[in-house]
């Protein structure tokens, strides 16, 4: 099939950014959304011109690290005709018509300045773990496996909350830019388990400070990061964060819990 | 088999390869019982006292479970950590991908597991081309992986009781895969980014994201730094450390389609390589059974599924060629064969990935493939329409443990495979196809992991060390963390003890200048040829070679004729490649550009080693060498080492070091999954 494109082009973080269009021909569509950008790419560097700069790596929907904004949706799965909750690169192209516009633009956040093309700086996310995401253990100092029982609920609550992929879409879906159902997923996997509980009131506290520092936006209860997760990490995730971040303004500031 | 069969001609060697000294790992204490090396070397292996570690600078490339555990780690005993990696976080790195489970001989299933018996099954599985030493002590620690991991709040699956749940994997008969639903790698690798983020905070770990290490500096006969290229504003730098570490993964990506990552590259290890540290086993590849097939020539990545699912579901083709193009559920029992429950009444379905990979590749070499035809071109120059796939069906699993029940255990397998495929696994069989998936070669390592050069210590998959031939199921992660949290911070300390009296190194160093230059001139050559040809272009062609030549099936003529066209095609690189754009700015062509020209190196080396060694063992199969029945025929008296290469220069014949394998702790058998 052939498709046209629309793709946000601009050289660094200092240089102004437009949109340019392309059209492409010979999209099947079993390839993916980014073998499609591949084959432009392929087409660009025939012709001498520069490719376009895009992020992906395990292509397999699991390290996190493609996204774009399609058609206005961040990983682009919800605005097809048939929604898929997917990464950019488990996108399809058979999710869209022969002879569709399609325009793909980079993550757009005050935390996440663009790099090149549709590559954006997402280290903010790193520095929100840094704050706090963690329990506490050195290597060596565990004790066996066995020595806690799990609640088998918790422990798949933990789980269902420890799937993000750190991708960052849901800052970019937030009209606000807001990292809250990204912190709120580590909160409430790591709330979860009994491990986490000597810390826990210490890390929410530090884990929204960071957040909130480094420029992303404060949640209003949109949804839209929620709608578009490619995990589905659950909205109530900002509750139990919220939750534990009021609990934590009772106590003294974690060291004494 | 003759005796001529298995001894390479002397003619051949000597257009290939110069034969060298025996080299042997000194680290080890051989003469105590096996249980007792470990303790005895973490006991003799001198200590830094806490003091000193904070002036000691260690750099580690690489973040995954190998890299990232060591970081973390060795930041938490106080060292100064420079920590070096490709992508945008360390969280990204490919460990993230794996999706079966860990190995850990902790016996929670009592059923006869214990550390001799992880021992025992990954030797055997290797095909008795490991050390037994490094195995044991893998064996012996793997149990406190899993309590650390679980320590860290990393969420394997519990049964309603909350204790662990242990699932069994291809390859043994007892139950010792922790597992956290399809997605173990990522858990663990979250587990062990969390930890380094931790000692970021601390101050301990310094991050360099969007860093690709692209040459390694010895000085004064000793790893002592790094050249870096900056790949958002493409400085290139120098960094200088105490002792390097690299973990940076594997070389499936030689083959172009791979379930690795796409970044996923052999710089780090080449460069190494080129620099002195011998590069072992590296015909070793792993092709792994249940993949996606593939769908077009535009594909740029190959998508595995976890073999876990060869747990339940039951691989068949039709027996009929007739049949092959029909709806599968048409087609009646008796008309499907069962071909591994067939030929290995015992193991079945979950006979290693070698064998399972290679009997798929029969079955579709017979014209019994199913699915979409793709093009191929023989190495007698024919071309053939083919069907690259077999069933992975359900339809059993799902009458006996209820559609539920498979959803729980395998729902987001089958959702990715819906969704790649547009096809619904629940209804119709999947269609699966093997693809490269691991390399158990890499750097030679000593007991210590510590390269040839010393100062150059190598962990995970970028090693050779703990997998011979063939690597287990989920003992990857295994190998990754063992190495990372358990091996390396014991081992370095013995090194690092010395540091203190090693001289000053810097940027005027004439090695770091030298480094520099090579760096510099090698990115301004590739920037000025301006040829025609893409870089992927010239990649699929590297990587339709190797996986014709040197693949699932390797034979003398095909790997002579390989070598050839992969020099013809290193020509045709360095004189007709096109990079566009400039060294200083993001620049992705230049990056894959730099990585390519590595492995059409690695790829001429991987051929020599696949040609010297004309026995079967493991994933390197030497159709010269197979029993009547067509099974992997090993020859223990001519192959019974390690093949260590030293590289000699470009356009030089590598030289072939071997380390005879000592197996006083097992008794070496053929392999027997019938």
């Amino acid at each position: 099939m052939k498709i046209n494109l629309r793709i946000w082009r601009q050289h660094n973080g200092k240089e102004q950014g437009r949109l340019v269009q392309y059209s492409l021909d010979g999209v099947s569509g079993d390839m993916s959304f980014l073998e499609m950008l591949d084959l432009l790419n392929e087409q660009l560097t025939e012709k001498g011109e520069d490719p376009v700069a895009f992020d992906s790596d395990c292509r397999e929907g699991i390290c996190g690290q493609c996204g774009v904004v399609i058609n206005g949706v961040p990983h682009g799965g919800q605005g097809v005709a048939q929604p898929v909750r997917t990464t950019t690169c488990q996108l399809h192209m058979r999710s869209f018509a022969d002879g569709s516009t399609i325009t793909i633009e980079p993550w757009k956040a005050a935390a996440f300045p663009v790099l090149r093309d549709l590559i954006v700086d997402r280290s903010a996310l790193d520095r929100v773990i840094e704050a706090g995401g963690y329990i506490s253990v050195n290597t060596g100092a565990a004790p066996d496996a066995h020595a806690v029982q799990i609640n088998k609920k918790r422990s798949d609550r933990a789980f269902d909350a420890a799937t993000c992929i750190g991708c960052g879409a849901c800052v970019a879906a937030c009209p606000n830019g807001s990292a809250m159902l990204f912190t709120s997923a580590k909160i409430t996997h790591l709330a979860m388990l009994p491990q986490g509980q000597p810390e826990r009131v210490l890390r929410v506290k530090r884990m929204v400070g960071e957040q909130d520092a480094l420029g992303f936006g404060g949640c209003t209860n949109i949804g839209e990061c929620a709608a578009v997760c490619p995990k589905g990490i659950p909205l109530e995730s900002i509750s139990q964060l919220n939750r534990d971040l009021i609990a934590s303004l009772f106590k003294h500031d974690g060291k004494d819990d | 088999m003759s005796t001529s069969a298995k001894e390479t001609n002397a003619e051949l060697a000597a257009q290939y390869w110069q034969a060298g000294e025996d080299i042997h790992d000194a680290k080890a204490n051989v003469a105590l019982p096996i249980d007792k090396i470990w303790p005895d070397r973490q006991f003799t292996s001198r200590l830094v006292n806490p003091a000193n570690r904070r002036k000691m600078t260690v750099i580690i490339v690489g973040t995954g479970l190998a890299g990232g555990a060591a970081a973390a780690t060795l930041g938490e005993a106080g060292y100064r950590v420079e920590n070096f990696c490709y992508q945008d976080s360390p969280r990204r790195a490919h460990s993230i991908a794996a999706q079966g489970g860990i190995n850990a001989a902790k016996n929670y299933k009592y059923d006869g597991d214990s550390v001799y018996r992880l021992f025992y099954d990954t030797v055997k599985g290797g095909d008795y081309r490991a050390r037994e030493t490094n195995v044991y002590r893998l064996a012996a620690v793997s149990a406190n992986i899993i309590d650390q991991c679980v320590a860290q709040g990393v969420p394997f699956a519990r049964e309603y009781g909350g204790l662990l749940d242990n699932r069994s994997f291809g390859g043994v008969q007892v139950q010792r895969t922790f597992y956290a639903r399809g997605q173990t790698g990522q858990q663990l690798l979250i587990g062990a980014y969390q930890a380094l983020e931790r000692q970021v905070n601390a101050g301990t770990v310094h991050m360099h994201t969007r860093h690709e290490m692209v040459e390694l500096i010895v000085a004064d006969g000793r790893a002592r730094g790094i050249v870096t290229r900056d790949m958002v504003t493409g400085k290139i730098e120098e960094w200088f450390a105490d002792v390097v570490v690299l973990a940076t993964g594997g070389y499936g990506n030689v083959f172009f389609l791979s379930t690795n990552a796409m970044g996923c590259n052999a710089t780090a290890t080449w460069r190494a390589h080129r620099k002195g540290a011998f590069f072992g086993n590296p015909c070793f590849t792993q092709i792994h059974p249940t993949c996606i097939p593939v769908h077009g020539e535009n594909q740029s990545k190959l998508t595995l599924m976890s073999e876990s699912l060869r747990n339940d579901g039951r691989i068949w083709v039709p027996k009929k060629a007739e049949d092959c193009e029909k709806d599968p559920r048409q087609i009646p029992e008796q008309d499907r064969d069962y071909y591994l429950e067939r030929i290995y009444p015992s193991f079945g379905n979950l006979v290693p990935r070698d064998i399972a990979s290679r009997q798929a590749k029969y079955r579709c070499d017979e014209g019994l493939g199913v699915g979409p035809k793709v093009k191929e071109v023989d190495s007698d120059g024919t071309e053939h329409m083919r069907s690259r796939g077999v069933y992975l069906d359900f339809s059993e699993a799902i009458q006996r443990l209820g559609k539920d029940a498979v959803e729980k255990k395998y729902g987001n397998l089958f959702d990715m495979y819906q969704r790649i495929t547009d096809e619904n696994p629940y209804e119709v069989p999947m269609r699966i196809y093997p693809a490269v998936h691991y390399t158990m070669g890499g750097l030679w390592v000593d007991y210590d992991l510590q390269s040839t050069i010393p100062g150059l210590f190598v962990c995970g998959e970028a090693n050779f060390s703990d997998h011979g031939a063939n690597r287990l199921g989920a003992s990857a992660l295994m190998q990754g963390l063992a190495d990372g949290y358990f091996v390396l911070p014991n081992t370095i300390t013995d090194y690092l003890a010395d540091s203190p009296k090693f001289p000053k190194v810097d940027t005027k160093h004439p090695a770091a200048i030298l480094a520099r230059q090579d760096v510099e001139s090698r990115v301004n050559k590739l920037l000025s040829i301006g040829g025609e040809r893409t870089v992927d272009s010239i990649h699929k062609e590297l990587g339709h070679i190797m996986w014709e030549y040197c693949g699932m099936e390797r034979n003398e003529a095909g790997l002579v004729k390989a070598i050839g066209l992969i020099r013809n095609l290193r020509k045709e690189f360095w004189t007709n490649v096109k990079v566009t754009g400039v060294n200083e700015e993001l620049n992705q062509t230049l990056e894959r550009a730099g990585r390519l020209a590595d492995f059409l190196e690695l790829g001429e080396l991987m051929c020599i080693d696949a040609l010297h060694r004309r026995e079967s063992c493991g994933g390197h199969f030497r159709a010269e060498s197979q029993t009547e029945e067509g099974e992997a025929l090993r020859h223990d008296d001519t192959y019974q080492y390690v093949a260590a290469w030293e590289w000699t220069g470009e356009g030089h014949k590598p030289v072939l070091h071997k380390e005879p394998l000592i197996y006083k702790s097992i008794q070496v058998k053929q392999r027997s999954y019938k």
